[in-house]
Parts: C-alpha cells; structure tokens; sequence
C-alpha cells in the first residue's frame, strides 16, 4: 500500500475522545494517512467505567479497542511516547523519542489531568489522585494496608473514588469537600443534604468547609491538617480536586489557551492555527471545559466531518449527568439551578427513604428546564429526553417524578412517545428513531446487539436502561413476543416452562431438563423448576433436595456463619403459654438465640446443621411444624386482635388470618408471600403493606393484594370489597394460583403486577370476573396444592435416610463445624462478624 | 480425574454418602473439602470447603452446574451466588478469589481424595 502520497493526520493523544476521532475518521474516509502518539503505555481505554477495575475488570475488559485494531486500520501508533513539541513552521511534531512526525492536520486530544492544589506535603508517599490505570493499581495496592483514607474532593469524582475505597475495604473512608456541601457544581444545597445522609449510611464519613492547609507525616502521609486547626488521621489520600486541561505542548507552540488553562477552539474545532484541531477534555469552547465523554466524542465527529468537507459545528453540550454509585442513584440534568422568575421548581422530598427531587419547569408551566434526582434516578433518561426535546409537559407535570397516582393509569408509555429525532445515545449520536429501526430492520433484539450494530449504549452506559425500553416497545408495537428466558439452560419463561411441565406430567428436574433444557442446569434454573414443580404437585421438596436453594435443602434460613435458625409455625401470630414454655426449653437446651420476627413468631438462631432434626423432632412432638420461613412460600399472616378483644373490632380477624395461614401453609411460589388481616380501617396488623391483605369492614372483608414491604415499599391494592369469607378464599385461592403459575422467578407479587399489562384492572378481571376462564382450573389446582401438604420436618425426622444427610462432616457426623463462632450479646449469643 | 503430582489417595467417605448432583462436605486431615458427586455426568469433584468472598464454609451445600458452551462444570456459593469452576477453581464471577481444586477418585463404592 502506497500511503506516502496520501495527506497525514497526527493525532496527539491516545485517550477516549483520541481513539473516538480515529473511529470516526476512518468511517469516513480513508484518504488520510493516520499516525497516533500516545503517551500512556497502553492503548486507549475507558476511563469513565475505570473503578469497575476495582470490580474485578482487567485492563483488557476496559480497552476500546484492542491492539490488533489500530494495525488492521493502517493506524502508525506510538505507545509510551509523548509529543513534546509541535514545530507550526515545519509542520512536524517530535516525540519524547526523538522521532519527527510531519503532519498536514494536527488534532489534539491531549486530555486532563487531576489538578493537585499546592498544599504542602503533597508529595508524600500515600498521596494519590485518580485518572489512570497506574493510578488505580497504585490506590489499590495502597488501600490493601490502609487503615484510613480520605478523598479531597466531594464532586462527582471524589464521591466515585471514595466509593471506591470504601469496596476495596478500606476500614475508615472520609470525603474531605472545601464547600460547605457535596457536589455544589451538579445539584442544589437540598440534594446536597439528602446526599450526604444516603453516604453517611453507606460508611462514609464526610467533612465539609474543610480547607486542607497542609498534609502531616515523615515521608508517608499520616494525617491532614485543615485551616480550622482540626486534624484527620489517614494513611493515604486520592486527590480529586478538578482537572487541568493539558495546554502546556499547545502553549509551547504560540496557539491561544484561556487563562485558567485549555486550548481556545472555534465552532470548527479549530485552535488559532487553521491546521490545529483540539477535542475532548484539553479544548476550551467559548469558555467552557468539556470534562465528560460525550461532548468529546461529538467535538471529535465534528473534526472529521471538517476534515472530510462536511459541515457539522460544535455548538456546545449539555452537561447531564448521573452518578454511577452502587447504592445511590445521583443525577442532574438540564438546568439544575434555575430559578425564579425563569421558572419554578416542583420538589418532593422523603426523608425517609432517602428520595428527593427537584424539577425546575418553565413559568408557563409548558417545557422542563432541568432538575436534580437523588434516592430514585429511575426516571433520569425520560426527563432528559423531555428537557432536550422540549416535550410539552403533560397537565400535572408532578407526576414526571411522582409517578401517575391514582390507582390505575399505566406507566411506561413515555419511551415509545418520544420523537424520533430524540438523542437516546448521546456518547454515539444515536437517535431513537435509529434504534427502532435496527429492531424493525435489522432485527436486533437485545442491547449486546444494539451495541454491535450502532455502538448505542457503549460510551458512559447511561442510555442502556432507555435502549432496552425502546427494543421491547418496538417489538410489542410489532407484536412481537418477548420473553424472559429462565437462564442458558432453559430457552423459557418461567410461565412457559410451568405449562409445558404441567401438560407434559414432568415431576423431576433432570426430566425438565432432558425435556427442555440443555447443559447441566445451574443455580438458577434449579431451584426455579424446583419452585415450579413444588407449583404443580407440590411433592416432598426434600425428595430433590440438590436443586433447591441452601434453605430448603436444609429447611432452615442459612445464617452469617453457617448456622441455621428455626422457625415454628405460629399461625396468626396466636400462642399458648405451653408452647412458649415449649420453645424456650428447645432453645435453652440447644444455646440458640432467640428473638421476635417482624411477622408476630419466634425465630431460634444459631443452630448447628447436626442438631436440626433434634430441634425439630422435639418441637414436632410438642405440637409445632414447620413455619416454612426457608421457602418461597407463606411466610406469616400476621393479624390484630380484632373483634375477640379490641374494641374497635369488627369481626374476628385472628381467627380468619389463622385459617388462611393454614390454608395456604407450605406452598412454594415464586418468592415469599405475606398477608395480614386488619379487624378494622386502623389496620394494626399493616395488611396493606402484603402481598395479600384483608381488612374487616362493617359488610364483611376487603381484599388487598400485591403490597410489598422491603426495599420498595408499595402499597397493596384493593381488589375486592366488602365480600364474605367464602368469596374472600375463593378470590384469593385464584390470585395466588394466578400468581404461582405466570410471575417470573424471585418476583414478588407487586413487581408483578407492576408489569403486567392492563394492571390491576387487567387482575381484576382475571379474578373476579373470570375473563380468561380459567378460574375453575386455578381453584381445583389450588385445591390439589392444599390437599398434597405437609410438615418437611415431620417427614425427615421420621425418615433415618433423610436424617443423615444433616451433618456438617458426611465422615465425621458427631462433629459440628469448628469455624462457627458465637460471642455473647445481652445475655444471649450471636455470630461473629464476617 | 488424573494427575501428575505424587498424591496420597486418602479414603473419605462411600458415593452413597454424596447426593446425586450435590455435595457434602467431609473433614481430611483436619482441613474442610467439599466433595460433588456430579451424577448427570458421572464425574467427582472436590474443592476447599471454604467461599473465598466472607470466608464461610460452604461450597459443599451449594448447587452445582454447567456454564457455557464447553459446559464448564460449577458450584456455586449458597450465601452470595458466586460461582467457581470445578475444574480450575476459578472464579466464574469476574472476583479475583479462586478455591483450591482436589484430585478425587471413586473405586468400590469409597471417594478418595488425592493428598500431596
Ligand atoms: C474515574 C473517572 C470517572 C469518570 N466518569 C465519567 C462519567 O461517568 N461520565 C463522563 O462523561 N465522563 C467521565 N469521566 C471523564 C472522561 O473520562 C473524560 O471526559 C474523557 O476521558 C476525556 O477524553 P480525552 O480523550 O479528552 O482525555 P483522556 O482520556 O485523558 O486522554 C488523553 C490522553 O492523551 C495523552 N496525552 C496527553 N498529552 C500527551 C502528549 N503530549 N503526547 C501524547 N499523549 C499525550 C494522555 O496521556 C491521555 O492518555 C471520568 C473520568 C475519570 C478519571
Ligand atoms: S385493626 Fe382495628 S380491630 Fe384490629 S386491633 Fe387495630 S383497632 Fe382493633
Ligand atoms: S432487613 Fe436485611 S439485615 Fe435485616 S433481616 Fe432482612 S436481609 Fe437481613
Ligand atoms: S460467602 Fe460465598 S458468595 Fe459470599
């Protein structure tokens, strides 16, 4: 190939934005002789996904794209060596090894680097920031004997790195932020707070209108000096106070930089010499550092349609963001800050769970301006869709962060509303009409695919949750079927499976997978057939013990450590004086610790795998079995006293939960369900907070179904009113039975109703009004779950063969786990830490 | 399963004491192995006992299964779900920890473990 005659870009800088332009150039043109100077050793990666190198990612997973790439395109790279000088009137540049490049085009896209503030004693061993691979390896190795550490910094990056520390395990992590809040740049003084309490909960320790004076040690750091005379203690520190845009090379060669750093471009890209081009983090357009990927990427599209006769200008670029820790959703979008008169703000604010959010919408009331999201950023991508379209706001624009209310309005339209030219990716500058039509067209059905055919979803991974929307929507709009496949094994549904089980009489999980599986199976797909078959027939489930989850192979809750608790049913919450004397000499003679659960029984913990059967066959003679707290299955239905001693009571509500407790007891669904009967509307008993509650009325019952407590609290909602008691089984026999058979595995019954479509309406006239026809089958399946019950426990402490397999050591049966270890607590014993 | 190193074959415990497609955990010179009785296959294999991630003793009551195309033999930790190869050890999650892997024979009916 004969490249001498061909024009020569240089490109300077071997970053994201760097290997952007070269991607891009080349999907243009290849009239250009290419050649790369990278000063890193290594090639191009993804800096903005660089903590998940904590997370176990290699240096490898993080590339953008391998060696191999840059020498099949014809790329001249030079690795490890930097430009040091550009000679404008030669039109070359030299490197740090002595090579001389002559260029035609020079783009630079030199990057940043984390501005290290003049504090005496920066330099000491210990003292860190974090930009680059090296710097991790060097944070990581450092964290792994660290005491103590601190992050100077309380933006978006200091809270990344402190995060961090606090997953590399590092005992004591503090975030040390000069302003009097966190992230003054992105959200307001109210997020800011809210914040700081989901931080301080998850470990961290923050200190604000701290100004670090100087940092204290010999040689190593010790501790950090502040301005207020107070003193941290920290072995080491990562600094991450801002960055710097790297000028100095452009500097150096008579081009315009601003005066607090960064090389001054035009709308073209362009620097003051026509031939320079600067993009990325290093460019200052009008006034402006870009410090994030994707206005990067587009000031790099914008130089290779320059340099290709196209017209694209860089017009500047929203500065959007979300925060990528685990836990704690943080974003901010649009104008964040704006306020009267140029708009008004709409704000809820939680504190309870840690929610707050702000929307800023025009005066007029018509357009979103911008926001903060803190707690819950579920609906970030739609809101900035609706700022960056300027999506006229709907009536009650509250309801964009609050969700409809008001019972039965659907959700989830909003992606499928969007105009076509809506920007979904902006790292890649794909618009929701590209999407849509690679789904049509091309038939892409996952984001893997997506990413493959448009690279949508591949720059900071914001949009993936938006893309996935928009592939489903399509596919419904097309009436495609989409389905959740179980697992690699099983090319099902779980509803699918629960029919094809039913219809083809399969009672055992190699027979599923011999029928409709491929490999070995796994921990997945096991104990979900398990779950299903339990659904069909409801056989021992210890028959097939080696396919359930660790508590129902031991019909025990597993515990820190390894030890077991035991739970007896204690129907309705109802106990007798004996049986408390019962559970108290089991658990006395068994040292096991005792303590009330949230659903009104006694949990025993502590217990060593050898001595369950002992546990159980003494509790079973007295009566008990077993409460099925290990299953996926009734947990508890909890009650209030009701009409038997309260005097607000309007019917007998203990007697009702223990019939429907013992109803229900022992059948495996696909997660655990709760219920709670209310004698009255003051609802002692919380039974909307269930999976199915029932509350007297002055008729008769109302029906509650799909509350969920947990880490999303949902309301349950009504469902039937003012029935009587045998409605009320009837009801609730074929919502269960609805639910057993079409919920996908380990979901609860809100998140099922949540998806499914027509919503409560749609459940209504499923149960109610028996639009599907199935009811009469859902009872009688029903009825057979019920009829097939029986106490494990019993079943096992009966059965020698069964017995045996409750051993620690299967050579050494007497001998109990030396590793689990108690120490005393107020009089009783509990594990210790892990 | 076969191996070049000088091992000791250390009788443990009989197949039967091992459930079809599960585990169980036996005591051998005083250190905790996880022994899986991997009937679809017909293949054993044995493990360290202990689940690098917080340090629990639990491989043993794991499920086991396959992954991949190569069906790639695994358990998997009751307590958090990371998975580990039974052939290698390796950690099938992306974690850096990895478990020990331990020859194992069946002759008569007795499970013997490889000791070096
Ligand atoms: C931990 C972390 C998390 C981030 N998270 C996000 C995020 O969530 N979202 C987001 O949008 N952005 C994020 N960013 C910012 C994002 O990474 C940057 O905006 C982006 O990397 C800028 O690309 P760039 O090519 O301009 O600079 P860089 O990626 O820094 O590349 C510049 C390259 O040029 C090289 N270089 C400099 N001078 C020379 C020379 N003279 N000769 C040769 N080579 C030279 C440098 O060594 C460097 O390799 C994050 C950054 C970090 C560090
Ligand atoms: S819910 Fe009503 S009946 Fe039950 S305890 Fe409370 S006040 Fe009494
Ligand atoms: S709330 Fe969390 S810590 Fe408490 S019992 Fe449930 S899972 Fe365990
Ligand atoms: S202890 Fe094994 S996965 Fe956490």
């Amino acid at each position: 190939m004969v490249m001498q005659h061909l024009p020569t870009v240089v490109v300077i800088g071997n970053g994201m934005v760097g290997y952007k332009f070269c991607e891009k150039l080349l999907a243009k043109t290849s009239a250009f002789n290419l050649v790369v100077f990278g000063e890193e050793p290594r090639v191009a990666y993804d800096r903005v996904h660089l903590s998940e190198y904590f997370g176990g990612k290699t240096a490898d997973d993080l590339l953008m794209a391998p060696l191999q790439w840059y020498h099949e395109h014809g790329i001249t790279l030079h690795l490890g060596d930097a430009v040091q000088e550009i000679d404008r009137a030669h039109q070359t540049v030299h490197s740090r090894s002595g090579l001389v490049q002559p260029y035609d085009y020079l783009v630079l896209a030199t990057g940043s680097s984390a501005f290290v503030p003049d504090i005496p004693g920066v330099e000491k061993e210990g003292v860190m920031v974090y930009r680059t691979i090296e710097d991790l390896e060097e944070i990581k190795a450092c964290a792994a004997t660290a005491r103590s550490g601190a992050v100077l910094g309380g933006g978006l990056l200091g809270l990344e790195a402190a995060k961090a520390l606090l997953d590399l395990g590092v005992p004591q992590t503090h975030v040390v932020e000069f302003a009097p809040r966190l992230m003054p740049r992105q959200i307001d003084a109210a997020g800011s707070q809210m914040l700081q309490t989901k931080l301080e909960a998850l470990g961290l320790q923050i200190h604000l209108s701290k100004a670090t004076s100087s940092i204290a040690g010999e040689g190593k750091i010790e501790a950090l000096h502040f301005g207020d005379g107070s003193i941290l203690e920290v072995d080491m520190l990562v600094i991450s106070a801002g960055i710097r845009p790297r000028d100095e090379l452009a500097k150096l060669a008579g081009l315009e930089v601003g005066m607090r750093g960064g090389i001054v471009v035009n709308d073209e890209m362009q620097t003051t010499d026509p031939r320079i081009f600067a993009i990325g983090e290093c460019a200052l357009h009008s006034g402006m550092i870009y410090g994030l990927v994707a206005p990067g990427y587009d000031m790099a599209e914008v130089v290779a349609s320059q340099l290709t006769q196209g017209a694209r200008a860089f017009t500047g670029y929203d500065m959007s963001s979300k925060l990528k820790l685990i836990g704690v959703d943080v974003a901010s979008f649009g104008d964040p800050f704006i306020a009267e008169p140029h708009s008004r703000a709409i704000v809820f604010e939680d504190t309870h769970n840690g929610v707050y959010k702000r929307i800023n919408i025009s005066p007029d009331g018509k357009y979103l301006l911008g926001g903060v999201l803190i707690g819950d950023a579920e609906a970030y991508n739609m809101l900035l869709q609706t700022v960056n379209n300027k999506i006229v706001l709907p009536p009650h624009p509250e309801d964009l962060i609050l969700g409809a209310r008001g019972g039965e309005a659907n959700e989830g339209a909003g992606v499928m509303s969007l105009p076509e030219e809506a920007l979904v990716c902006s790292c890649e500058a794909v618009t929701k009409g590209a999407i849509c039509a690679a789904v049509t067209e091309l038939n892409v059905t996952s984001v893997d695919g997506m990413k493959k055919c448009n690279k949508a979803g591949t720059g900071c991974g914001g949009c993936v949750p938006m893309i996935k929307d928009l592939i489903n929507g399509t596919l419904t709009a097309q009436g495609a079927y989409i389905k959740n496949v179980l697992c690699e094994h099983f090319d099902y549904s779980r509803q699918e499976l629960f029919d094809l089980l039913k219809i083809n009489d399969i009672r055992t999980y190699d027979a599923a997978l011999d029928h409709f599986g491929k490999g070995d199976g796994c921990e997945t797909c096991k104990p979900a057939i398990g779950s299903i078959l339990s659904g069909l027939w409801n056989d021992l489930i210890v028959k097939q013990n080696t396919i359930q989850d660790t508590n129902d192979r031991y019909l025990a809750n597993i515990q820190k450590g390894g030890s077991y608790s035991v739970v007896p049913r204690i129907a309705g919450g109802e106990v007798t004086p004996e049986q408390l004397m019962v559970i108290g000499r089991v658990a006395h003679k068994y040292g096991l610790y005792t303590k009330i659960t949230g659903g009104q029984r006694i949990d025993m913990f502590g217990a060593h795998v050898s001595d369950l059967p002992d546990i159980w066959e003494e509790l079973i003679n007295a009566g008990f079995e077993s409460g099925h707290a290990y299953g996926k299955s009734l947990r508890t239905v909890k009650s209030c006293v009701g009409s038997t001693w309260c005097r607000f009571g309007l019917h007998d509500s203990v007697s009702l939960a223990i019939e429907i407790e013992n109803r229900y007891k022992g059948i495996r669904s696909p997660h655990k369900l709760k219920s709670g009967v209310s004698g009255c509307v003051r609802e002692c008993a919380e039974a909307q907070a269930k999976d199915f509650g029932i509350i007297a009325t002055e008729k008769g019952w109302n029906l509650y179904v799909c509350g969920n407590g947990g880490s999303k609290p949902q309301h349950a909602q009504l469902l039937a009113t003012d029935v009587d008691k045998e409605t009320l089984i009837k009801y609730l026999d074929r919502f269960l039975m609805f639910y057993i058979k079409t919920a996908d595995p380990l979901m609860r019954t809100a998140t099922w109703l949540n998806k499914m479509d027509g919503g409560l309406a749609y459940l209504k006239n499923v149960v109610l009004n028996d639009s599907l026809g199935i009811c009469a089958d859902l009872e009688a399946e029903m009825a057979l779950l019920i009829q097939n019950y029986h106490c494990e426990w019993k079943e096992v402490v009966e059965n020698p063969e069964l017995r045996k397999q409750f051993t620690h050591f299967v050579n050494a049966p007497k001998v109990k786990d030396p590793t689990i270890e108690f120490e005393p607590v107020r009089g009783q014993k509990v594990v210790k830490a892990w | 399963m076969e191996t070049t190193v000088d091992v000791e074959w250390l009788p443990v415990c009989k197949t039967t004491d091992i459930p079809a497609d599960g585990g169980a955990c036996a005591l051998v010179e005083g250190e905790q192995v996880a022994i899986f009785n991997f009937a679809r296959r017909g293949e054993w294999y044995a493990t360290q006992n202990l689940c690098p991630h917080k340090q629990q003793m639990a491989l043993a009551r794991g499920m086991i299964g396959s992954t991949g195309e190569a069906c790639e033999p695994k358990v998997a930790c009751p307590f958090h779900k990371r998975t580990f190869s039974l052939l290698t050890g390796e950690c099938l999650n992306g974690d850096e920890c990895s478990i020990q892997t331990y020859p194992i024979k069946v002759e008569d009916g007795v499970v013997y473990i490889g000791w070096a």
